[in-house]
């Protein structure tokens, strides 16, 4: 598997999320995603950055263009926030610690082909996300 | 950042075109908007176009629910309309059926909605005045 090409966008403000989804969109149309896997990588995106900014206070998201076996599109969110402490509770659709509604974590896996979270406690968290063509 | 998005009144209506790709602040300052106005215009019903969203996750999605709870609180009706399919289809998928929520393909089946809602509610009222 190839990396195509890389880049990282920070993630500490509001309009970040804004800059991420609109980054992932020309991305993910520059690889001939279809129209519905574009929304659902961009909306998994968003959910995402949400979560890197409120949850882990501020991170970055690292974009990679993979070729090979086929195309793909790999988000990589990390923090140094407080981590999360229960990984499969946090998976819950309806589990939530902040005003939202819990469909974050979950609702992004259900919209991409992989997906990884790794979190220590303390230490901050890293969140990988990939969606094939 | 003071950027707002406009509201419109037309009739007994407000009207709503989300033009821009909202960022969080934005979308909480709609939802106070729209209900200040409900309040001091007496609306009886509020159209919101989403056709230029290209995504619609969970905050946003909150955001219409919200919007359509506060309105009917007070008196008016609520009507989503314009979504894409692409962002129907990831919606569902994200776990978000948006219960409580009136949507409608266009404006014009918006409006329709809305009107009809308008006056069965005046035939109701006429109804139980006489």
């Amino acid at each position: 598997m190839a990396v195509v090409s890389r880049e990282t966008l920070p993630l500490v403000s509001e309009p970040d999320i804004v800059g991420a989804r609109r980054r992932v969109r020309e991305l993910s149309a520059q690889l001939g995603f279809s129209l519905v896997d574009q929304t659902k990588v961009v909306t998994a995106a968003s959910e995402l950055a949400r979560n890197t900014l409120i949850h882990g206070r501020g991170g970055a998201v690292e974009l990679c263009l993979l070729n090979g076996p086929r195309l793909g599109l790999r988000l990589t969110f990390e923090d140094k926030g407080p981590g999360i402490p229960d990984i499969a509770m946090a998976l819950r659709d309806g589990f939530t610690t902040g005003s939202g509604l819990g469909l974050g974590l979950g609702g992004a896996k259900r919209l991409v082909n992989e997906f990884e979270v790794i979190s220590k406690p303390g230490e901050g968290t890293k969140i990988i996300a990939t969606r094939w063509k | 950042m003071d950027e707002k998005i406009p509201i419109l009144r037309m009739g007994e209506f407000l009207l709503v075109t989300i033009q821009v790709d909202m960022h969080d602040r934005l979308a909480m300052t709609l939802q106070d908007d729209l209900t200040n106005r409900i309040s001091k215009t007496g609306a009886k019903g509020v159209l919101i176009d989403i056709s230029s969203l290209e995504i619609v996750d969970s905050f946003i999605g909150r955001m219409l629910a919200n919007i359509a709870s506060m309105s009917r609180v007070l008196d008016a009706d609520t009507v989503v309309v314009g979504m894409q399919p692409a962002v129907a289809i990831t919606l569902v998928e994200l776990g978000m059926s948006l219960p409580g929520v009136r949507t409608a393909l266009n404006v014009d089946a918006g409006m329709a909605l809305l009107r009809k809602s308008l006056e069965a509610n005046e035939e109701a009222e006429y109804g139980r005045r006489f």
